[in-house]
């Protein structure tokens, strides 16, 4: 495993992507076959279940230490991950084993269905055989994920990098059914067991946020009004009664919606349709929030289904039975698309995304400050004569979000992030006035720089209230702008509001606790639908 | 008032001796000052009276002025202040650190400063002191810090600088001026060229001059040729992460080297190549046994740690209480900073 570790020091130590690449393209000359295929098993996914409990782990560490529960804890509050706790805590090891990840991995299989006593023997016998590096990763095989920052994507560009093969293909071939003991590692990048011309997508075309005045842009005429919906772009390929569905981030999700791929198969026709996944129930699109429930699942439950049903609103069409018809101009596309959406009898969460009736540029100004009310972000502008483009392009298509909503509120609660936020308190919950007390409103995690991070970490060092634990209780002293792109009254929220995407917008140094806003007045940020 | 009380009292200005009328490491200017190390967040500035270890006095000159009202005595030998006996012992932390032992009536206080139990190659080693009540630091009073051999780090740091020049690679550092780059230098040493920054080099030359050896390194200056610091090893004070200077090195492989980077998640906060755990205090394991060992019926924990390993003690039956003091490394970080008036252009 020694390889193995060595790359995973690599790996997380960087930031820098090329040098991710550059690690795992080392390891894919060197390894073992199949310990290459186990490392892109454990990458995208495709993970044995855990063969041993978390809690039992826990207790055979405890067990070995002499440690009381209470300082395990604050320990693992510390580091933030429990693989690496216990790597830290375990004692110097006694005798050394090297074994291949494909050995570790294999046995770690055959553990499952053993008694406690044997997993127990096992583990012990792996803990004190390793180093303390390895250990971690020992810890991490048994179940965890590697949360070191290599997404699929960059395993692909590793794997490109090696081969040459294009990466749309390779991660079409990675994310295909395969299993470890019945492929080989050329075979699985060649994709012997996929047919790629199937599934092919083409690069997104992109748009960027609007920068000039409406009317600078010309003609209304020559414009093509829609609503920016906030899911996940995502491309429908259909080609030989095979449906594929690529997200933006090219991840072939197809598994993850079953009711788009049995809705698309109605077509007759073969297509490359580009559009957004959107979490709806009857006919009205969710929130993201929502949808995000539905995104990156293993399995896709029938619970899940009917909870959070997903839709689809179709923007363009990039090839049509064969042909590629990027090239044509998009008010031609867009015919095209519809006359297809209109040859076959749809659900109706699959549809075509509507488009916005408008006469003069004033007119889009109330038009986008309500696309909040049906869970839009805004308007996409396209030119009527535009191509689909490969990638960004300035000038032909423009995205004109609605601005956020903001409000003051001060800080009340800090918790430590995880991996590589697990030493600095990252997470915070804010809250504003309600009478004389303070109510939660929001918890965010985003929006500072590193070094504001690491001045509120020492400020809530020093202003803790609570000493143990993972969460600190901080004097309420803190206040930060809070944007977020929605609100709606809820009641499965103390205030009585529920907030969309808070994100820290800026630290109001300028600002006392004594002036951040009411629960009344953000109340009033809410507009009827 | 009891014996302890008479020794030390708690005050909003830093640990007080009434009897003896000074101060351990005050924080805010008082009139005697009796100093365990020269790191800013414990020598600060503006004290009318300083007392220190004999290789401390220079570094403290040298940061806080010539000017500065300071006396100083050797390790184990001692001083009677007002009926106190006054006396510094090995605290293995820095170049001149102590604790400081205050003894009176035959009552017995040690303050501990900062302290590091493991010995390595370039600081007088830790000595534990019997007392009845020990004031100890607890920066790193979680199990999870265990600290490997001198020798491992040494051929850890080693085949880094080696495995990059290999690669083409220059190897920088990361370590406060005082104490961790000694600390450094001494874990390198013979390995190849060493270059300082200039805050370290000014220190070096005051340290040697203090009659202390230390293994030989030359300036890193920003004039200096590309070629004459390719593929060798640098040392710099943490302010330089980021900086100009630090991109003028060609091919630079970056470390930080600090008891912090025991954590993954510390490590990869620092956006660096490589982050070696390299202490200038004691682990968790140093901190219990250096508690036992000086027999203390009291024990007072400061900055780090306290509550964890104040509990700790009192569940294994050592009587100990938490003491808020303005020591530990975000003061110190800052007041490094201040103190170096570091250039990193």
């Amino acid at each position: 495993m020694k390889l193995f570790s060595e790359l995973i020091s690599t790996i997380e130590i960087t930031n820098k992507t090329n040098a991710k690449i550059d690690a795992l393209v080392q390891y894919f000359k060197t390894a073992p076959d199949k310990d290459k295929l186990w490392l892109i098993a454990l990458f995208t996914g495709k993970r044995p279940s855990r063969p041993v409990k978390t809690t039992l782990m826990k207790e055979w560490c405890m067990e070995l230490t002499q440690l009381p529960e209470w300082l395990f804890l604050e320990s693992y509050s510390t580091v933030g991950d429990l693989g690496e706790t216990l790597a830290l805590l375990l004692p110097e090891p006694t005798h050394q084993l090297d074994l291949s990840l494909n050995e570790w991995m294999t046995e770690l299989k055959a553990l499952k269905p053993k008694s406690d006593e044997d997993k127990k023997a096992f583990v012990l016998e792996a803990w004190t055989g390793l180093d303390q590096q390895e250990r971690l990763i020992f810890n991490k095989l048994i179940g965890g994920s590697f949360r070191i920052g290599v997404s699929k994507k960059t395993l692909v560009n590793a794997l490109a990098k090696l081969t040459n093969i294009d990466a749309n293909q390779l991660m079409h071939s990675i994310i295909g059914n395969w299993d470890i003991n019945s492929i080989s590692f050329e075979e699985l990048i060649h994709g012997k067991h996929i047919n790629y011309d199937n599934s092919k997508p083409y690069p997104f075309c992109l748009a960027y946020a609007l920068e000039k005045k409406l009317t600078e842009l010309g003609e209304t005429n020559d414009w093509i009004v829609e609503q920016k919906w906030d899911g996940i772009r995502g491309q429908i390929v259909k080609r030989n009664n095979e449906i594929y569905i690529w997200s933006r981030g090219e991840e072939l999700v197809t598994k993850q919606f079953p009711e788009l791929v049995e809705a698309f198969s109605n077509f007759k026709d073969d297509f490359v349709i580009d559009g957004e996944i959107l979490a709806m129930k009857n006919n009205d699109v969710l929130l993201f929030n929502d949808l995000q429930k539905r995104l990156n699942r293993k399995n896709v439950t029938k619970k899940l289904l009917e909870e959070v049903p997903v839709g689809f609103k179709a923007y363009d069409i990039l090839e049509f039975n064969g042909d590629d018809i990027r090239e044509q101009p998009f008010e031609n596309r867009r015919k095209r698309l519809e006359t297809l959406f209109n040859s076959v009898a749809l659900p109706e969460h699959v549809k075509l995304s509507f488009i916005v009736d408008f006469k003069r540029w004033e007119d889009l100004h109330d038009i986008r400050n309500n696309s909040r009310a049906i869970n839009s972000e805004g308007l996409m502008l396209k030119q009527k004569k535009s191509p689909y483009h490969t990638g960004r392009k300035k000038g032909d298509w423009w995205k004109w979000k609605v601005d956020p909503l903001t409000i003051d509120a001060v800080m009340i609660y800090a918790q430590k992030g995880s991996g590589r936020r697990s030493s600095k308190y990252t997470d915070y919950t804010f809250a504003v006035k309600k009478d004389d007390a303070l109510v939660t409103v929001a918890k965010a995690y985003s929006g500072l720089t590193d070094k504001e991070i690491t001045e509120i970490s020492q400020w809530v060092n020093k202003n803790a209230i609570e000493r143990f634990g993972p969460v600190r209780t901080v004097k309420p002293e803190l206040v930060f702008e809070i944007a977020f792109e929605g609100i709606a009254l809820s009641n499965r929220h103390k205030s009585g509001v529920a907030l969309r995407f808070p994100r820290i917008a800026r630290w109001r140094r300028d600002k006392p606790a004594s002036e951040i806003d009411t629960i009344e007045t953000v109340k009033q940020l809410i507009t009827a639908p | 008032m009891s014996k302890e009380n008479q020794l030390i009292k708690f005050t909003k200005k830093g640990i007080y001796c009434p009897q003896g009328k000074f101060y351990l490491d005050p924080w805010f200017p008082v009139e005697y000052a009796i100093i365990s190390h020269g790191h800013a967040d414990h020598a600060r500035w503006g004290m009318k009276r300083y007392l220190c270890t004999d290789d401390s006095k220079a570094i403290l000159q040298h940061r806080l002025g010539t000017d500065i009202n300071i006396k100083s005595i050797s390790y184990n030998n001692s001083k009677t202040i007002n009926g106190v006996k006054v006396s510094f012992h090995p605290a293995g932390h820095v170049i001149g650190s102590a604790q400081i032992r205050l003894e009176y009536k035959g009552y017995v206080v040690v303050f501990s400063g900062d302290y590091k139990t493991q010995p390595d190659f370039i600081t007088q080693p830790f000595e534990p002191v019997k007392c009845h009540t020990f004031i100890t630091e607890s920066t790193f009073g979680l199990p999870i810090y265990k600290w490997k051999s001198e020798k491992a780090l040494q051929d850890e740091l080693q085949s880094w600088v080696k495995t990059n020049q290999e690669n083409n690679r220059t190897s920088v550092f990361f370590g406060y001026s005082l104490g961790k780059a000694q600390r450094l230098m001494s874990l390198l040493d013979g390995c190849d060229d060493i270059y300082v920054h200039r805050a370290i080099h000014n220190l070096n030359n005051t340290i040697s001059g203090s009659g202390i050896q230390l293994p030989e390194t030359k300036l890193w200056s920003a004039d200096l040729d590309k070629k004459t610091i390719q593929n060798k090893i640098i040392i710099a004070p943490p302010a330089l992460l980021g900086s100009r200077m630090l991109k003028r090195v060609p091919n630079v492989a970056t470390a930080v080297c600090s008891g912090w980077m025991q954590i993954r998640g510390n490590r990869r906060w620092q956006s660096v190549d490589a982050g070696f755990v390299v202490s200038d205090h004691a682990d968790w394991d140093g901190l219990i046994s250096a508690v036992k060992a000086t027999g203390a019926e009291q024990v007072y924990v400061t900055h780090g740690s306290q509550a964890v390993f104040s509990k700790y003690l009192n569940e294994i039956g050592i009587k100990a209480d938490e003491l808020v003091t303005e020591y530990g490394d975000e003061a110190l970080a800052k007041a490094e900073k201040e103190t170096e008036n570091i250039v990193t252009e």
